[in-house]
């Protein structure tokens, strides 16, 4: 549909774009574009023929699609439904940003993943899974946290942000960087049975700050900790999410904005509250852009990895060591007091691990057990440390004790 | 005057209940917080938005609509 990126709809096997290329005939490359248009065009009615015959899209409204951006921050539970109907309505460039590694326990609702994608970052998962999906989009994963100092940046590469995260801190730094780079934001969140949707910052109405000034009292709300949910709720939150994101890209009148839409999937009830927009709220996150990168975000419960080094470890009693390599990984560490769940796994097995001890994580570099001590700690075991080096450290201090 | 009172999220395990029947003779919001922070001590400690007939009220609003509801903002995703 779109004529700047027709190269995306070639077969290799098919084509040979880049031989005619070189010969820079300009009626061979006239023609050639021609027939690759019309190769295309057919692609696109066949993928979206269920859009295209609805009066209300039509072939204008799929090249909307086509044309759209959207980034979706989060690739969990209310992202991986978001990105997969995303995917497969046509949304040209598609943005996922997730730093987060896939376990098993999110396998029940984050279904992008499956077995093979254990131990992956999620956005370069939720790509693979999504290439399959929909190759003729543009896919760009970004496999680290947003944070203040990228957030403006990537969100101006966009149209629409689709907030997906599970955690304050997230949600009011996209609501502030929205602002900033004017971008509607599409809202959604759970707790356990219920959800809620909304679409904010659209058109010039209220924000997520309209509704909740400021972030709970620390303590005040569920957040960090796992708390359960049943997995088909996120995805029937993130479908909404999906729908939304189409309504505004088709330009709609039912846009989801100026109000919360609440749902409990136990009860099948729903609830909708008016949000009215709060200028002063615009007006303390714009009086204060120009600092933006430097605002701490990170005002509740975000874990605080304690990092040690080997010679500093001798001075703790009671040490349990945990090597989260894999088992063929080398040198092996045999002591008593050290117990082997590789990464992908320890999400499952972390009632192995002894809760009277300090635990000391470690693998090959410091890398991986960083990421294992902010697992141990989101499962309440705070009293954790990662190893700064690695097992041959542990190694070359144990022969120095001897 | 009856009132119907809604909880969403955590304050529905706080009450035991998603909703409930009051009987309230006050008049302003900031009095009905009053008699639930009495009935259940726990909600004091939640951040929540109180809103009447589908709008956001603050405290010191008159209650004149029998539908209340006590909405906290959710971080799970």
């Amino acid at each position: 549909m779109d004529k700047k990126r027709p190269i995306r709809f070639l077969k290799p096997n098919r084509f040979t774009y880049k031989e005619l290329n070189k010969n820079s005939e300009v009626g061979i490359r006239f023609l050639l574009e021609f027939i690759l248009s019309g190769v295309e065009r057919q692609e696109c009615m066949s993928r979206y023929n269920r859009h295209i015959i609805l009066s209300d899209v039509g072939p204008e409204g799929q090249n909307k699609i086509s044309n759209a951006k959207v980034l979706v921050v989060g690739a969990g539970g209310l992202g991986c439904p978001v990105l997969q109907y995303l995917a497969a309505a046509g949304v040209g460039t598609l943005g996922v940003i997730d730093f987060d590694i896939v376990e098993e326990s999110n396998l029940q609702r984050q279904i992008l993943f499956g077995t093979s994608s254990l131990g992956s970052n999620k956005a370069l998962a939720a790509k693979e899974r999504l290439t399959d999906l929909n190759p003729t989009i543009q896919i760009n994963a970004y496999p680290e946290a947003l944070t203040p100092q990228n957030a403006l940046s990537l969100f101006n590469d966009y149209d629409i942000i689709v907030d997906g995260t599970d955690n304050f801190e997230t949600r009011y730094l996209i609501n502030d960087a929205a602002i900033i780079t004017n971008k509607p934001i599409v809202y959604g969140a759970i707790f356990k049975f219920e959800g809620q949707v909304s679409v904010f910052n659209y058109k010039n109405r209220a924000s997520y700050r309209c509704l909740f000034p400021s972030p709970p009292k620390k303590g005040s709300v569920a957040n960090c900790t796992e708390v359960g949910v049943l997995g088909v709720l996120p995805g029937i939150i993130g479908t909404m999410q999906a729908n939304e994101v189409l309504k505004i890209i088709l330009g709609f009148d039912g846009v989801l904005s100026g109000k919360l839409f609440c749902y409990n999937s136990k009860t099948t009830e729903t609830y909708s509250l008016k949000i009215n927009k709060s200028n002063s709220e615009f007006e303390k996150v714009l009086n204060n852009k120009e600092n933006f990168e430097n605002i701490d975000y990170d005002f509740n419960c975000k874990a605080i990895i304690n990092e040690i080094s080997i010679k500093d470890v001798s001075k703790i009693k009671n040490v349990h060591y945990l090597d989260v390599r894999e088992l063929h990984e080398t040198p092996k560490i045999s002591l008593d007091n050290c117990t082997q769940i590789p990464l992908k796994e320890l999400g499952t097995k972390i009632h192995e691990i002894p809760t009277d001890k300090t635990i000391i994580a470690f693998c090959q570099s410091g890398i991986r057990s960083n990421t294992a001590a902010e697992i141990l700690q989101k499962h309440n075991i705070t009293n954790c440390f990662s190893l700064k080096e690695g097992a041959q450290a542990i190694i070359e201090q144990l022969k120095t004790e001897l | 005057m009856q009132l119907q009172i809604k909880y969403f999220g955590l304050l529905a395990e706080i009450t035991n209940c998603d909703q409930e029947t009051l009987e309230f003779s006050k008049s302003q919001v900031s009095d009905l917080l009053e008699e639930l922070y009495i009935k259940y001590p726990l909600l004091k400690q939640k951040d929540f938005k109180v809103a009447q007939n589908h709008e956001i009220v603050s405290n010191n609003s008159n209650i004149t609509n029998p539908e209340i509801a006590l909405l906290p903002p959710f971080s799970g995703g």
